[in-house]
């Protein structure tokens, strides 16, 4: 398929795609295995300029958008999802301060986001507010000219590496979700520490941590954009950045298929490679299909989303969740082509199995997206 | 302040490299073409020396008008400007007339202090068009540097791969040096400096703009004629024993005797 990029757009992909071979695939099983930060990944990413992609020139970046960003993470996945969803949740984390922040904040924070010095992180989750974010414990209280924040968030990606964190706190537990409020905390603040490192089954070179907060004072300046509108920055922030998930999740099925396709027609049994066979070509047709549809979905969501398109949280959430149950089919299937082998370390595709799986849960669960989109559709309904 | 001029080739991307056998030469057809390995680590060494003691880069190759590529490609990892010599007469050169014509084209560039090249070109394999342009422009020549230790008041000093271990050599600039793998590793060209060789003039020099003597250019320039070229045959495969190690030994010392 021919998505008509731009000269630009063609060059950023192919520079995604040899940092990806040349940096990104000879380390990928070795921090998977040691569950180690890719440093130097994204010090080559940072020098690359591809951090800056999506970001607009003014503030150091590129000019492009959420399609550019899409196309870079769906570059890095097809060689590991890991490193990927590390570039990606900085730009996660970027993402909020660039929809909610004044002028003072994006131009304090968002140029040093864009080359790359430093790397975001955006911290919403708590043990007992996953898919419900309105039921969060972490709080915010005035005193003065700062805000005091109390209470721990975990699952947090890039937790501990990053820089700068997005994190959403209430200011008024009684008013809900009214009462969360977004806040940009730096490292190194004091009374801001880091907890539990998890051990996670994929996207293990990826660094996911506890945040935690005891008295820990924030400047009133570092709230984004007004006390109470944490909860839709945070709904702003998912339905710009979903589509980046969902080109994490196509990455890893395209890179997954790329390698099957190849061992399909490596391996022989029966005196012959395992690709003459029907029963796997079927397969391997399917698995290209449903990647294809996957990503004519990931990129017009990305375009429309670029374009400023009202209501864009169903599309933003059919190309989260379709992608990411694409990635998980494609990934069992290509284990079931590589047959015994496949189930096997010594071969790459197991990981990619593993890294497909989060795809599935994270920035809201595939059954929210599924309530996401049929909200969506309701609400059309009754506009008519 | 420094020049460094980086000379670059356009090689075929392959390492099974075929041959004509009624041209000799080599088939380009149905392969891509790629900067030469070896001259990417001199490339990155003029950026180092660059960003270090400051200065400008100037790429220069000899080639078809498609060797432009390798010159934006030299670019758009930071090099300032490139300049390709391009023209008929420079056809059927050999490593003489390549040097020769490079040395001529360096010097129509203006001022340098420092030339590097690759320790030799992945399709050729002669190492020779290196010390060749030092020969030409009559300046010292350190082959195989695997490290620059440093550059000050006009001179510069070197590692020097030798099949021992390396030696340590001092040289005036201006020099040319030719450079091994072990010295760097090259690095990934940034979105702005592809953006920026996409836009860059790349300045064609031909014959006629050099001071050169038209004898020397080209084919007949090249004291070098070759006679014919041709892949060596391949090894034929060994025979493998396997079972007990007596067995294996005896059908060794057998096939040992009837050797004798």
């Amino acid at each position: 398929m021919d998505y008509l990029l731009t000269e630009e757009q063609k060059m950023m992909q192919d520079l995604a795609r040899k940092i990806a071979d040349e940096k990104i695939r000879p380390v990928a099983k070795e921090l998977d295995e040691k569950s180690e930060f890719p440093y130097e990944v994204m010090k080559a990413l940072a020098d690359s300029d591809l951090f800056g992609v999506y970001l607009p020139e003014k503030y150091g970046g590129f000019g492009g958008g959420v399609f550019e960003l899409c196309l870079i993470t769906e570059e890095l996945s097809k060689a590991c999802g890991g490193i990927a969803v590390c570039y990606a949740a900085s730009a996660l984390g970027t993402i909020p301060i660039l929809i909610m922040g004044n002028e003072e904040q994006k131009k304090k924070y968002i140029p040093d986001l864009a080359s790359g010095k430093k790397i975001a992180a955006f911290a919403v989750t708590e043990p007992e507010a996953g898919s419900d974010a309105s039921a969060i414990q972490t709080t915010a209280k005035k005193e003065g000219d700062h805000y005091v924040i109390n209470g721990m968030k975990h699952f947090i990606t890039n937790g501990g590496v990053a820089d700068t964190y997005v994190v959403i706190a209430t200011t008024n537990k009684t008013k809900g979700a009214r009462g969360a409020t977004a806040f940009i905390i730096e490292k190194g603040t004091k009374g801001f520490t880091f907890g539990k490192k998890e051990d996670k089954l994929g996207i293990r070179a990826s660094t996911t941590t506890e945040l935690v907060f005891n008295d820990c004072k924030v400047p009133a300046e570092n709230v984004l954009g007004k006390e109470g509108m944490g909860f839709i920055a945070t709904m702003r922030t998912f339905d710009a950045s979903r589509p980046g998930v969902a080109a994490q999740a196509l990455g890893i099925a395209q890179g997954a298929l790329d390698l099957t396709v190849k061992y399909a027609t490596e391996r022989k049994q029966f005196g012959k490679s395992i690709s003459n066979f029907q029963g796997i070509q079927f397969m391997l047709a399917d698995m290209a299909t449903e990647i294809e549809a996957a990503r004519a979905l990931v990129y017009s969501t990305a375009r429309m989303i670029d374009a400023k398109k009202n209501n864009v949280a169903g599309a933003s959430a059919m190309s989260k969740m379709y992608a990411s149950d694409v990635a998980m089919k494609v990934t069992v299937d290509c284990i079931q082509i590589y047959g015994g082998y496949g189930y096997m370390k010594d071969y790459p595709i197991e990981k990619y199995m593993r890294d497909a799986k989060i795809t599935q849960i994270y920035e809201g669960t595939n059954q929210i997206q599924r309530s996401i989109i049929a909200a969506s559709l309701i609400k059309e309904s009754r506009k008519k | 302040m420094l020049n460094i001029v980086v000379c670059v080739k356009q090689v075929p991307d392959t390492t099974d490299v075929r041959i004509d056998p009624e041209t000799n030469t080599l088939i380009r057809e149905g392969v891509d073409s790629i900067m030469n390995p070896f001259d990417m680590y001199a490339v990155e060494e003029a950026l180092r020396i660059k960003e270090k003691h400051e200065g400008k880069v100037t790429v220069i190759s000899m080639g078809p008008p498609q060797a432009e590529s390798i010159l934006r490609e030299a670019i758009s990892m930071g090099v300032d400007d490139g300049v390709l010599l391009s023209d008929r007469a420079f056809a059927g050169s050999d490593t003489w007339a390549t040097s020769y014509t490079l040395a001529k084209g360096i010097q129509s560039i203006g001022q340098f202090d420092i030339i590097i090249c690759g320790k030799q070109a992945a399709d050729g394999d002669t190492a020779q068009v290196g010390p060749g342009i030092a020969v030409h422009l009559n300046i010292p020549q350190i082959t195989y540097v695997k490290k620059v230790e440093n550059i000050e008041n006009g001179k510069i000093t070197v590692e020097r791969l030798i099949e021992e271990g390396y030696e340590i050599i001092e040289a005036s600039l201006p020099c040319l040096m030719s450079v091994v793998k072990e010295i760097n590793e090259p690095r990934i060209p940034s979105l702005k400096g592809m953006m920026r060789s996409k836009k860059a003039q790349i300045k064609t020099i031909r014959a006629d703009d050099l001071d050169v003597k038209s004898e020397y250019l080209g084919l007949d320039g090249s004291p070098t004629q070759v006679v014919k070229i041709f892949s060596p045959p391949a090894r034929e495969k060994g025979e493998m024993f396997t079972g007990e190690v007596s067995d294996i030994v005896e059908k060794l010392s057998n096939v040992i005797k009837e050797i004798k």
